[in-house]
This record gives structure tokens, C-alpha cells and sequence, in this order.
């Protein structure tokens, strides 16, 4: 019998599973100390156990433990990574302009875009790489914005929305090749895909515990140690916890949970992957035979395997995910904001407002099964067919109207 | 955001839904007056469709049809159904505030209603101009 609703948004968020769950629970009862407290028995179990999860993250991203500081989620380990990078190398003392210039891509979530717009406040030149069509951010791209000054790179490793696939290790390869720093920020990546931070040429690494099945609350940034030494100016001050790179009492049974994570992800996410691939795939062929007018957003051959971001002409997105309540997905179209503008990921590639406006993001998880994904099919067939029978744009199209070239009175 | 009752039942089940002819037909017929507005990059385009007995003056039929969100379908789904059987001039009295308190819609849904109001006032405004009456100018502005 199937449960419904169905979760069908694993890239906003995943359910803890329930290993890491038990992997956990010892450290909310008996096992509290403060890994900072160096005299006694609770604090050394503490330690261990965060020293453990230190190796198990370091893991799967090809890094030594040494180079994984600890962070509250992929928010602050972006503004870390980039502020923190920006203030180190900067050009110039603060006060000054021309501190030096940063590339980074209009697709980016917000925790890199508005950490961006805060050191053009302070400074600093931004350049906002606006990928083609296919949602791709090339090294060929990063390497026509580099300027004499360029000391930042940041580049996604994969997107949010769509899961396409950024040349992440070519860029590094670039921004080593002229002593440029890089940071990707990996949220979406890490513990979906195999990683090394070694040949993949990465500076700095973001990543996060809540989308790889461990809690919510905790995440990981790589800062490289050796070629090239990596330094950042800390974000915020406190006991010096972490290398002096993050103040604050370590958030044990979120570490713990996290590199129990990492431990699972890294042992089973080939599997997972290929099984997640044919599920979604199936969905996309399903969609693509059922209704016309499907588009897939984003270069499909390189994208994450568990994510899919359709737009269906003619309706729009929130409409639609209000005809499958029982299915939770997310919508590209932001109706619910007072600006009414659609996704800005989609727009930032080129596809049409009325598009960004049709689309929804499906993501696949670890419990995700056919018979979810079958019944997603059916209830999106018929919802995305009503909804054309109410839209006015429909019977435009049918009666061969281009709306492209309709005058509308824009609010 | 929980939607209520009154919202989810016209979205579910919309009332006259449909059109009075194809779009060169209705621009013929002087006994229907069409209002489409919004635009499709904005997400919401609504048209309005009434369709008036000439000798009385009173709204027979109307029909809707919704590009749009939950609310936007519903917002229009109501004015179809509160136009049927107004005069032309009851029904350009009906203010978007109305159904924003029929439907209790959120503050961010607000424009839908303000959509729904102005699909009415264009489908009278184009009846009107189809037969030669005076067109009242818009007061309202947003």
C-alpha cells in the first residue's frame, strides 16, 4: 500500500536514516561531553567520536581529516569559504576598492550569490558567469572572465534545480595553473557522486550532513593544507574550536550523525545512483509519452542522476503542485513570493519566463520506488492535462496563436 | 500556508470553465464581451468570458478559463459564478476585496484577486465597445 504523500524533494532536504539516527543517539544521553574539555572521560569520548566523523567525511571527499572543519550546513561553510578567502587574499586593506576579483555563476544558490553581493560591498569585483541554455558553467567560461586580478573562483559542483553537472575539475585545473583560489560549493554533489579532492583540483569544498540522510544543523568545509596551503580569515570568533576557523562548541551528535552519513553514502551510493537513475528516467520517458510540450531543463546527459527539472507548457508550476498535493516536489516558478519572479536559475540560463513559470523539480532519494515514481506518472498525466483544459494559453495554442507574440498587459 | 475550504473547492472543482467560441468567433459575437489579463511570464493569465441578453442587460452566462496558481483559478471560478445573473453594471461593482474575504487568500495571493477584478471590468469594458456604450474610464490603478 503506498504511503502517501510521497517525498519526492530529496535536494531541498532528505529524512535522517535510520543507522545514522542510532549512530547518534548515544550522544544525546550518556556520551555529552564537550569535546573541548581535554581533563575528563566525558570530554575524551566526545573528541573521539568527533574525530571519528572527522575521518568518515574526510573520506568521501579524497581529503585528510585534518583539512574538515565542521560547520552548521553549507550556508555558513559558503560564507566562510568565500568571505573568509576574499579577506585573506584580498588586493588591497579594507576601506580601499580594487581588493581583487571574484568569479562565480548567476546559478549559484543563494548562500554564494548573497555572500558575492556582500564583498562588492566591501570592495571586492564580482563577475556573474551566465551559462548557456544547457545550464553548464564551462572552464572555457571561467578562464575568458579571469583578469590579472582574479582571486576567487566559485563555482557549483552541481545545481540545485536542474542537477546539471558544472566542469568542476577543470575549472580547478585552471585556477591552479594561476594561483587562483577555488571553491565549489558541493551541497548537491558529495555523497551522490564519487569525489577527490585531490584530482578534482579543489581549494575549498562545501558540503552538507541534512541532503546525505544525516541530521540537519551540521555540514562540512575542506580547506586544502598542502599545495597550495589555504588560509581563510575566520567568520566568527569565539574558543578557537575547529583550528580557529569556527568558534562555537562542537555540535557532537550532528557530527556524529554526519560522518555516519558520509560513512553510508560512500559505501552505497554507486548503487543507489544507478537504481535512482532508472527511476527517474522512467519518470522523464513516462511524462515525455503522456503529455506533449515536456521539456527537460538542463543538458540531460549531465546531470545528477536523482534529479529532474520539467516544464510543461502551458501550466503553471504552482497550479500544478497544488493538483498533486499528494506528491511533495518543489516549483521553479516562485508565485508564492511577492516578486512573482520564476526561478532565477532558469531565467540566469536563458529559458523564458513562461517556461520558468511551468516548471517543477523532482528529486529522487534513497527510499524513493517504483511504485511512488508510477504513481507520480498518473497523477501528473492528469493534473498537467486539467490544468490545459483550464488554461487559456492552451486554446491559444491550439487554435495556432503564438503567445510569444501577443502584446500583454504586464502588473 | 493551509488554503481554505471555500479556495480549495472551486480550485478542485471549477465552475464554468470554458469559452463561448474560438477566439475569432467570440470577437464576432456582440452578445459576448472577453477579458484576458496578466501575461504568462508573469504567471497568471486570466480570461474572462460574459455573455449578455442584450434587451435586459443581465449576464446570462460566464465562462473562465485560468493560466495560473491555485488561487488565480479560484479567484476567477468565483467571478464566474457571482457575474451570472448580475446586470453589466452589478457586476462592475464587484471589488477584488470580496473575494479575497470569500476565499480568505494570504496577503501574497492578494493579486489574484486583484486579476480577477480587473478580467471583469476588461470583459465589460469589450462588451460595452462592442455595442456602442459609453466605456467607463479606470479609476483603478495598481
Amino acid at each position: 500500500m503506498l504511503k502517501l504523500p510521497v517525498y519526492l524533494d530529496h535536494a531541498a532536504t532528505t529524512p535522517c536514516d535510520p543507522r545514522v539516527v542510532e549512530a547518534m543517539l548515544p550522544y544525546f544521553t550518556e556520551k555529552f561531553g564537550n569535546p573541548g574539555s581535554r581533563n575528563h572521560q566525558f570530554g575524551w569520548e566526545s573528541e573521539e567520536a568527533v574525530e571519528t566523523a572527522r575521518e568518515r567525511c574526510a573520506a568521501i571527499i579524497g581529503a585528510q581529516p585534518k583539512e574538515v572543519v565542521f560547520t552548521s550546513g553549507s550556508t555558513e561553510g559558503n560564507n566562510l569559504a568565500i568571505k573568509g578567502a576574499a579577506e585573506m587574499y584580498a588586493l588591497k586593506p579594507e576601506g580601499q576598492e580594487g581588493r581583487g576579483h571574484i568569479i562565480t555563476s548567476a546559478i549559484e544558490h543563494k548562500a554564494v550569490l548573497d555572500p558575492c553581493k556582500r564583498l562588492q560591498k566591501r570592495g571586492f569585483d564580482v563577475t556573474y558567469l551566465e551559462p548557456p541554455r544547457d545550464g553548464i558553467v564551462t572552464a572555457e567560461m571561467v578562464k575568458a572572465a579571469m583578469r590579472d586580478d582574479t582571486i576567487l573562483v566559485t563555482i557549483m559542483w552541481a545545481n540545485n534545480e536542474m542537477g546539471t553537472i558544472n566542469e568542476v575539475p577543470q575549472i580547478g585545473a585552471l585556477c591552479h595553473e594561476r594561483n587562483v583560489v577555488f571553491h565549489t560549493d558541493a551541497t548537491q554533489w558529495v555523497g551522490k557522486m564519487p569525489t577527490d579532492v585531490e584530482k578534482d583540483n579543489i581549494d575549498l569544498l562545501t558540503w552538507s550532513s541534512h541532503k546525505i540522510y544525516g541530521p540537519k544543523g551540521v555540514g562540512g568545509l575542506y580547506i586544502r593544507r598542502r599545495k597550495p596551503r589555504i588560509r581563510l580569515v575566520a567568520q566568527q570568533e569565539g574558543g578557537g574550536q575547529e583550528r580557529g576557523y569556527r568558534s562555537g562548541t562542537l555540535n557532537v551528535t550532528g557530527i556524529v550523525g554526519f560522518g555516519k552519513a558520509c560513512e553510508i553514502c560512500a559505501n552505497e551510493m554507486d548503487t543507489e545512483r544507478e537504481r535512482l537513475r532508472a527511476l527517474r528516467d522512467h519518470l522523464e520517458s513516462s511524462m515525455i509519452k503522456n503529455v506533449e510540450h515536456v521539456h527537460i531543463n538542463g543538458r540531460p546527459e549531465r546531470r545528477l542522476a536523482h534529479i529532474t527539472n520539467m516544464s510543461f507548457g502551458f501550466v503553471e508550476g504552482e497550479g500544478l503542485m497544488m493538483a498533486i498535493k499528494d506528491i511533495a516536489v518543489s516549483s521553479g516558478s516562485a508565485c508564492t513570493s511577492a516578486s512573482l519572479e520564476p526561478s532565477y536559475v532558469l531565467k540566469g540560463i536563458g529559458v523564458g519566463d513562461d517556461l520558468a513559470h511551468s516548471s517543477l523539480r523532482f528529486s529522487l532519494g534513497r527510499w524513493s520506488t517504483k511504485e511512488q515514481i508510477d504513481f507520480a506518472i498518473e497523477k501528473l498525466t492528469w493534473a498537467v492535462n486539467h490544468l490545459r483544459e483550464l488554461s487559456p494559453l492552451w486554446d491559444m495554442h491550439k487554435e495556432g496563436i503564438d503567445i510569444s507574440t501577443i502584446e500583454w498587459a504586464h502588473h | 500556508m493551509a488554503y481554505s475550504k471555500q479556495l480549495i473547492d472551486h480550485y478542485e472543482k471549477p465552475r464554468n470553465v470554458g469559452t463561448f467560441g474560438t477566439s475569432a468567433q467570440v470577437k464576432e459575437r456582440k452578445d459576448v464581451g472577453v477579458g484576458i489579463v496578466g501575461a504568462p511570464e508573469c504567471g497568471d493569465v486570466m480570461q474572462l468570458q460574459i455573455k449578455v441578453n442584450p434587451d435586459t442587460g443581465v449576464i446570462e452566462d460566464a465562462k473562465f478559463k485560468t493560466f495560473g496558481c491555485g488561487s488565480a483559478i479560484a479567484s476567477s471560478s468565483l467571478a464566474t459564478e457571482w457575474l451570472k445573473g448580475k446586470t453589466v453594471e452589478q457586476g462592475h461593482e464587484i471589488r477584488n476585496t470580496e473575494i479575497v474575504e470569500e476565499l480568505a487568500l494570504p496577503p501574497v495571493k492578494i493579486h489574484c484577486s486583484v486579476l480577477a477584478e480587473d478580467a471583469i471590468k476588461a470583459a465589460i469594458k469589450d462588451y460595452r465597445q462592442k455595442n456602442g456604450l459609453p466605456v467607463e474610464e479606470e479609476a483603478h490603478t495598481h
